[in-house]
C-alpha cells in the first residue's frame, strides 16, 4: 500500500447522537485509495449510525468528514453521492414494487453518460449472472441473497470512488453469507475501494486490509487486518477463542 | 315510453357519464400523484381547479380570446401555483406532525378561496361564446353530445396518457417513483427527492388546473366551486386506489357514470310503469351514488381498485 498517498476519506473526531444519547463518540479513521477497511463490532456499537453520519442521513454535530480533501459533513445526502460515495444500506431498501432492472438504473441516477450506464450494468449482470435472467421481475418477490446482490449491484452503477457496505451478510443463510462476502472480494481484487461494516469479525476481517473496532461508538483497536485477526483481545472479544 | 327512447336515454348517460367521467380523472390525477409521491392530503386541491377554471374563464372574457387558449396558459400557471406551494409551505408542513399538514393545506384552501373571492367576487360566471361553446351534435335519436363535454373528455384522456408516459418511460418519471416509494433510499440513489417534492406539486397543479380550463366551458365558475369537486376527488382517489395512476382514470369514469345514474333510473322506472322516483327527485341523491360506492371499496377492499402502496 503506497501510504504517500492522501486518504480518500478521513473523519476527524466525529461525534453523532440519537437525540441526547451520542451513539457516535470521538471517531476518527481513514480510508486510503484501493483499500478494504472494515469496521467491526458488535449490535449496537454505533457502525450504522456512523456510515449514516458520512452519507449525510445523521447530522455529525461535531468534528469533521473531509472526501478527497473537501469538507462534506455539512452536505446533503444526494450531493455526496455525485460526489463519489456510495452507501449500500444494511435493511437493503430496495425499490421492491420495481424490477431488477428498474433499482439498477436507480442506481445510476447519479450518472449522466448513457454508455457508462450500459456498461456498468453488463458489469453487474456479469457479476450477478442470476439477476440478468430476473432483470425484469419485481425485488420483493426475490430471495434474500438475490435482493442482497441487487442492492450491491445497485450500488455499483454509479462507478462509485468509495463503496460502504452496511452488514450485507446480515439475516442470510450462512452459504449466502460467504457467497456476499466472496463478492466483495472480488470487488477488492478490482481496485474498489470498499468501507465495510460487519458484525461477521472474522469474516470480514479475512477480505480487508485493515480493520477498526468498534464499542460502544469509540475505536477500541485499530490497525492491519492480519494483526487484528492475531490479537487476543479479538479474539476473546469476538472469535469465542 | 318505449324501448328506444330508454335505449335512447342510457346510451346518452353512458356516453355523458364516460366524458364528464375523464374530466372527474383528471381532476383526482394531481391529488393522487402528491398524494403518492408524499403521502400529503392537498385540501386545496379544489381551488388549483378553481384557479384554473378562472384561467380560462379570463383568457375569454379579459384577453378576448377563445377559453381553449386557457389551456396552456392554465397548464403554466398551476406548475406554478403547485411549485409555489411546496416551496412557500408544504415543505415546512412536512417537518411537522400529521396534524400540521392536514391544517396546514387546509388553511391554504381558505386562503386561495377568499384571495378569489376579493378578487373576483362572489357571482358564477360562465363562458359563452368559443369555438366549442354551445355546439353538439346528434349521435342518435334523441342522443345529443355537447361539443365542450365530448372534448374535455378527449383532452383529460390524452392528459392521462402523457402523464402515465412520463411516469412510466422517463427517468424523472422513474426518480418519482423511487421517491414515493422509499424518500431516503432514493437520496441514497443520488435522487435530489426535495425537487421531486416539488415537481409533484407541480405537476398536480397543472392537471387539475387543465381539468379546470376544460371544465370552464361548460360549467360555471364562483369561488367555492372547489369544494364539489375536492370531495369529488377524494372519493376518487380512495376509489382508484391512493398513489394510482390508472386508478383514477378509472374510478373516475366510475364516478361519472354513477352521477349520470338518475336519467337512466327515471327511464326505468317510465318504461316500468312503476313512477316511485322521477329524475328530478333522483338528482338530489346523484352524488350519494357515489359515496355508496366509496363506502362499499372501504369495507371490501380499503386500499382502492389500484392501490400499490398500501
Amino acid at each position: 500500500m503506497n501510504r504517500s498517498e492522501n486518504p480518500i476519506l478521513k473523519l476527524e473526531d466525529v461525534w453523532v447522537r440519537y437525540g441526547t444519547a451520542p451513539v457516535v463518540q470521538g471517531v476518527s479513521l481513514e480510508i486510503y485509495p484501493g483499500e478494504t477497511v472494515s469496521v467491526v463490532g458488535s449490535n449496537g456499537a454505533g457502525k450504522s449510525t456512523l456510515l449514516k453520519a458520512i452519507m449525510g442521513a445523521r447530522a455529525a454535530y461535531s468534528g469533521r468528514i473531509i472526501f478527497e480533501g473537501n469538507q462534506i459533513q455539512k452536505k446533503r445526502t444526494e450531493e455526496i453521492v455525485t460526489t463519489g460515495i456510495i452507501y449500500v444500506p444494511e435493511d437493503r431498501r430496495l425499490f421492491r414494487p420495481l424490477s431488477v432492472e428498474e433499482n439498477l438504473f436507480l442506481g445510476a441516477y447519479a450518472l449522466d453518460d448513457e454508455e457508462r450506464k450500459q456498461k456498468n450494468l453488463e458489469f453487474v449482470y456479469d457479476l450477478f449472472p442470476v439477476l440478468h435472467s430476473r432483470r425484469f421481475q419485481a425485488t420483493a418477490t426475490m430471495s434474500g441473497g438475490e435482493q442482497q446482490m441487487v442492492a450491491i449491484g445497485r450500488g455499483l452503477m454509479s462507478n462509485p470512488r468509495l463503496l460502504m457496505l452496511d452488514e450485507p451478510s446480515l439475516g442470510l443463510a450462512p452459504m449466502l453469507v460467504d457467497e456476499v462476502l466472496d463478492t466483495v472480494r472480488k470487488l477488492r481484487e478490482r481496485g474498489l475501494t470498499i468501507l465495510l461494516v460487519e458484525q461477521n469479525v472474522r469474516e470480514a476481517l479475512e477480505i480487508s486490509d485493515r480493520g477498526y473496532i468498534l464499542q460502544t461508538g469509540r475505536i477500541a483497536k485499530h490497525g492491519s487486518a492480519k494483526d487484528l485477526l492475531e490479537s487476543d483481545e479479538i479474539r476473546k472479544a469476538f472469535l469465542g477463542m | 315510453m318505449t324501448v328506444e327512447t330508454l335505449l335512447a336515454q342510457a346510451l346518452k348517460a353512458l356516453v355523458s357519464g364516460l366524458t364528464m367521467g375523464m374530466v372527474f380523472g383528471l381532476v383526482a390525477l394531481g391529488l393522487t400523484i402528491i398524494f403518492g409521491v408524499m403521502d400529503i392530503v392537498n385540501f386545496a386541491h379544489g381551488e388549483f381547479l378553481m384557479i384554473g377554471m378562472y384561467c380560462g374563464l379570463l383568457t375569454y372574457s379579459g384577453l378576448g380570446a377563445d377559453p381553449l387558449f386557457g389551456l396552456p396558459i392554465a397548464a403554466v400557471v398551476g406548475f406554478a401555483l403547485g411549485v409555489g406551494c411546496y416551496y412557500g409551505l408544504v415543505q415546512f408542513l412536512l417537518r411537522g406532525p400529521m396534524i400540521a399538514q392536514l391544517f396546514g393545506t387546509f388553511g391554504l384552501m381558505l386562503f386561495l378561496r377568499n384571495l378569489a373571492l376579493l378578487i373576483m367576487g362572489a357571482d358564477p360566471r360562465g363562458v359563452h361564446h368559443g369555438a366549442l361553446v354551445g355546439k353538439s351534435f346528434v349521435m342518435g335519436p334523441g342522443i345529443v353530445v355537447e361539443l365542450t363535454k365530448l372534448t374535455a373528455g378527449i383532452f383529460s384522456l390524452l392528459a392521462f396518457a402523457a402523464v402515465w408516459w412520463l411516469m412510466n418511460r422517463t427517468r424523472i418519471g422513474l426518480a418519482l417513483t423511487a421517491t414515493a416509494l422509499d424518500g431516503q433510499a432514493a437520496r441514497y440513489m443520488g435522487i435530489p427527492t426535495e425537487k421531486m417534492n416539488a415537481f409533484a406539486w407541480g405537476l398536480g397543479g397543472t392537471t387539475v388546473a387543465v381539468a379546470g380550463a376544460l371544465l370552464v366551458n361548460f360549467w360555471p365558475v364562483d369561488p367555492n366551486v372547489g369544494l364539489l369537486f375536492t370531495m369529488i376527488a377524494f372519493t376518487t382517489v380512495a376509489l382508484g386506489g391512493f398513489g394510482s395512476i390508472p386508478g383514477a382514470a378509472f374510478a373516475g369514469l366510475i364516478v361519472g357514470l354513477l352521477i349520470n345514474l338518475p336519467p337512466i333510473w327515471d327511464a326505468i322506472s317510465a318504461f316500468s310503469q312503476w313512477p316511485i322516483l322521477t329524475a328530478g327527485e333522483m338528482h338530489q341523491f346523484k352524488y350519494s351514488f357515489v359515496y355508496l360506492a366509496f363506502f362499499l371499496i372501504m369495507v371490501l377492499r380499503p386500499r382502492g381498485l389500484f392501490g400499490w402502496k398500501y
